[in-house]
Parts: C-alpha cells; structure tokens; sequence
C-alpha cells in the first residue's frame, strides 16, 4: 500500500500524469483511428446490413460505462478505508465521465434499435438496466454537489457508490429476469467473426484510453481547481 | 425497556401522532390509486392487468415521502447527536429506526392494499400474492430507504434527491413484487419472485443498518 500511497500524494500525481498523459492521449488518438478505419473496412452483416457499424461505437462505450462505475467504486473504497483525498477527487472526476458513457450507449443502441427492432426504445433488459445505471450516475452527481462540506459529501458519495455497487449486480440480475430481448454477450462466447472481433478490441481500447485520458484531464483539473481557490482564500 | 425498544417505541410513537405523516403516506397511496384509472380509463380488465405494478409503485412511493422523518427531525432538533451517544451501537440505532418506519408506513400500506386491489378488480388469488410481496418487500423499501434518508440527513433540499438516490436501487423489489402478481395472473406459480424479493428484503435489511449508521456518523462528524 505505501507503494500506492507515495503516487497518491497530489503533487506526484501531477507530476506523474503530467508526463503520461501525452503519451496515453497519442495512443487515444490511433486506436480510435484505427479502429473506425478497421470498422468501415468491414463487410455488411447478413442480418443487420451496415448497422452492424454502430456496434463499434455503441459496445465499447457500455464498456467503458460500466467500468467506470467500478473505477468510482474502487476510488470510494481506498478512500473510506485509507481516506486518502486524492481517491475522492479521482472518483467524483470519473462519475460525469461514465455518465456520458452510459448516456451515448443508451443514444447509440436506440439508434441501432430503430433499424433492428422497429423502434427506438424497447424495454429490454440491458436497455433497461443502462438506464437504471444512468440515474445512479446522476443521483450519485447530485449527492456530490448538494452537500457542501467538501469532506462529508466525499465521505457520503463513496457510502452511495458502494451501496450501488453491491446492488448493481442484483439489479441487473432482477432486469434481466423481468425481460430478456437484447442478444447475448458475444466476445467471449466466440460468436463473433474475426472481421468483426479486431476493430471492436480496437475500438474498446480507444474508448478505454479516452476514458483515462480526460479522467487523468479531470483529476489533474479538480487539483489545479483546488489549490487555486485555496490560493485565493489567502493563508488560513 | 431495552434501549432498542425505548427507541422503536418512541419512534413509532412520533410517526403515528399528529404531524408524523404516517397517515399522510396511506392517503397518498390511496390517492395514486384513484388518479391512475381517471388516467388510463376505467376497463376493469386493464386495470386487474396493470394492478400489481400501479400498487407497487405507489406503495414504494407513498413510502418514500415519509423518509425523511427517519433522521432528519432528529438530526434537526439534535437528539440525533444524544442518540448517537448512547450505549446503543449506530448500527442497532438504524435497525430500529428503520423497524419503526416499516411499522408505521410498510406495514400499513401493505394492509390497505387488498382494498385497492379490489378497486383494480384484481382476483382474489392475485390479491393475496400481493399482500404477501408487499409484507416480503416493504421491509427493503425502508431499510434502503434508510440509507438514502442518512446521507441526505444535513441537506436543505434532501427531499429533491432523496428519490434519485433511492429509486434506482429499488428497482429489483418492484420487479420481483409486482412480478409475482404478474405470474399469478398469467397462472403460474409466484413462488419463485416472492423467494427472490425475500432474499433481497434480507440482505437490505442486514446490510442497510451498517450503510446508513456509517452515514449518520460522517454526517455527525466536524
């Protein structure tokens, strides 16, 4: 743990991201190229003709989506546990960030849907459990910015993150038995042809690094914005 | 009187006496019942259909308008702080605060529930399964709703995002209740959504306490 805890230290961090983040944003940059060159090389789908393009970018950013709650979950557990300040920062930096992640799944699998199902919203279970997990983003954001002792809302908002993790797993499990349309996972089970395979890998790993890239921004920003208004408060 | 008593009796005394809002959560419930058919149109066939949902969402949210009188008075007028103090462990605290709202808001609600089921002219059957999921999911209802009322305990408008914090995660217990109505009716068996609402009303019940204690005392802290 020291070993972590001598990066968490604000003025290491800054140092430390400041010099990876170049190279973490550079590397954002072609895989996303990549990826949708690779992505429009792809033939049509017998089934879903060329809307099989939108699940290059609508798998990856509920990927990201929901790893991003694990991040904020992790975040809050370091810092109830060790109540390190840095995890708080990191942690509220990355809840607007996997909000909008959920929110373009959901935008992106309606827009699939229109084509494949005939409408733009159906109630299906993962439709229905990205949209649950959108409100416990946003309820998650507004418990942050409603209470203002900055220390009590980290301290509340990692309670709530990790009451939502141990419940998210239920609540996808009871959405998934109230209805099941959406198709099956298909990565791992092999269902997927190699044309196909490559530019998702690609596209999930440029969507991940653009996740770290503007939650490094984020984190990096939250810090700055710190010391500045503590700068401005003038010594205490 | 053990302490835990002392303070589930007081509790259920302050939510049943003038002001506490107990009764106020029963007329809600009713009054969502009555608003839905002017709605959705009087055919008693759709309104037996639609009956184990409509009931279930209005009894989660009847209960969830008497939330913030689990710790917000008491944080308000300070006793929050003196039962803080006392011998009794923060978590116990919780359990029994949250017993005491299921007592007075649960526990009513599910009580009434045959008689608006009746109104929805939902079968007898279906009627029983209800109640039973209500008397089987209240009790997740307010032990979550426990810890949503303890991290907004300090807030002015805590009442705005109190919903927005709790309602998400009572998703699983509208399913799994209003879901073995819907079995019911369709003729299958309810058993198994009731034994899945059971298991989550017990986790929520024993893990809630430990959430909501280690908000009230960040809350208290500084």
């Amino acid at each position: 743990m020291q070993f972590l805890f001598r990066y968490a230290n604000p003025a290491m961090f800054m140092r430390l991201s400041g010099a990876v983040l170049p190279y973490v944003a550079a590397a954002t940059v072609i895989a996303l190229t990549a990826g949708l060159i690779m992505g429009f090389q792809v033939p049509p789908d017998y089934q879903q003709g060329m809307t099989v393009l939108i699940m290059f970018i609508h798998v990856p950013a509920a990927t990201v989506a929901m790893s991003a709650y694990g991040a904020i979950a992790v975040c809050s557990l370091l810092s109830l546990v060790w109540r390190h300040p840095l995890s708080d920062t990191a942690a509220r930096a990355a809840a607007p960030l996997g909000a909008m992640f959920t929110a373009l799944g959901l935008i992106t699998g309606s827009l699939w849907g229109k084509p494949m199902w005939g409408t733009y919203w159906v109630w299906d279970a993962r439709l229905t459990s990205f949209l649950l997990l959108l409100f416990l983003y946003l309820g998650y954001m507004a418990l942050w910015s409603a209470i203002e002792d900055e220390t009590k809302a980290a301290r509340a908002a990692a309670v709530l993150a990790l009451v939502g993790a141990v419940n998210i797993p239920i609540i996808k499990f009871s959405v998934d038995w109230w209805n099941t349309l959406h198709q099956g996972e298909s990565i791992m089970s092999g269902n997927l042809a190699p044309v196909f395979l490559w530019p998702l890998l690609t596209m999930m790993a440029g969507y991940m690094l653009l996740f770290v890239t503007l939650w490094l921004i984020r984190i990096q920003t939250a810090i700055v914005e710190r010391r500045a208004r503590s700068l401005m408060q003038g010594p205490a | 009187m053990s302490p835990f008593l002392c303070l589930l009796v007081r509790d259920m005394k302050l939510a049943t006496r003038s002001g506490g809002g107990a009764a106020l959560a029963l007329s809600f419930f009713a009054l969502v019942a009555t608003l839905v058919p002017l709605g959705i149109g009087a055919d008693l066939k759709l309104l037996a259909r639609v009956a184990g949902g409509i009931l279930w969402v209005g009894a989660v949210l009847a209960a969830l308008l008497s939330l913030d009188r689990l710790f917000q008075g008491d944080y308000d007028d300070g006793s929050l702080e003196l039962i803080a103090l006392a011998p009794l462990p923060l978590e116990l605290t919780s359990f029994a605060k949250i017993a005491a709202h299921w007592l007075s808001t649960g526990l009513p609600l599910t009580v009434l529930s045959p008689l608006l089921a009746l109104m929805f002219n939902l079968p007898g059957d279906a009627t029983l399964t209800l109640f039973l999921s209500l008397l089987i999911g209240t009790p997740a209802v307010s032990a979550i709703g426990a810890i949503g009322a303890s991290l907004t305990l300090s807030l002015r408008r805590g009442g705005l995002i109190l919903p927005l914090i709790i309602l998400p995660l009572l998703s699983p217990a509208v399913i799994f209740g209003a879901g073995a109505v819907a079995a019911k009716m369709d003729g299958f068996s309810p058993l198994g959504p009731l034994e899945l609402l059971g298991a989550f009303s017990l986790a929520a019940v024993l893990l809630s306490p430990f959430a909501a204690a280690a908000s009230v005392r960040l809350n208290l802290s500084g």
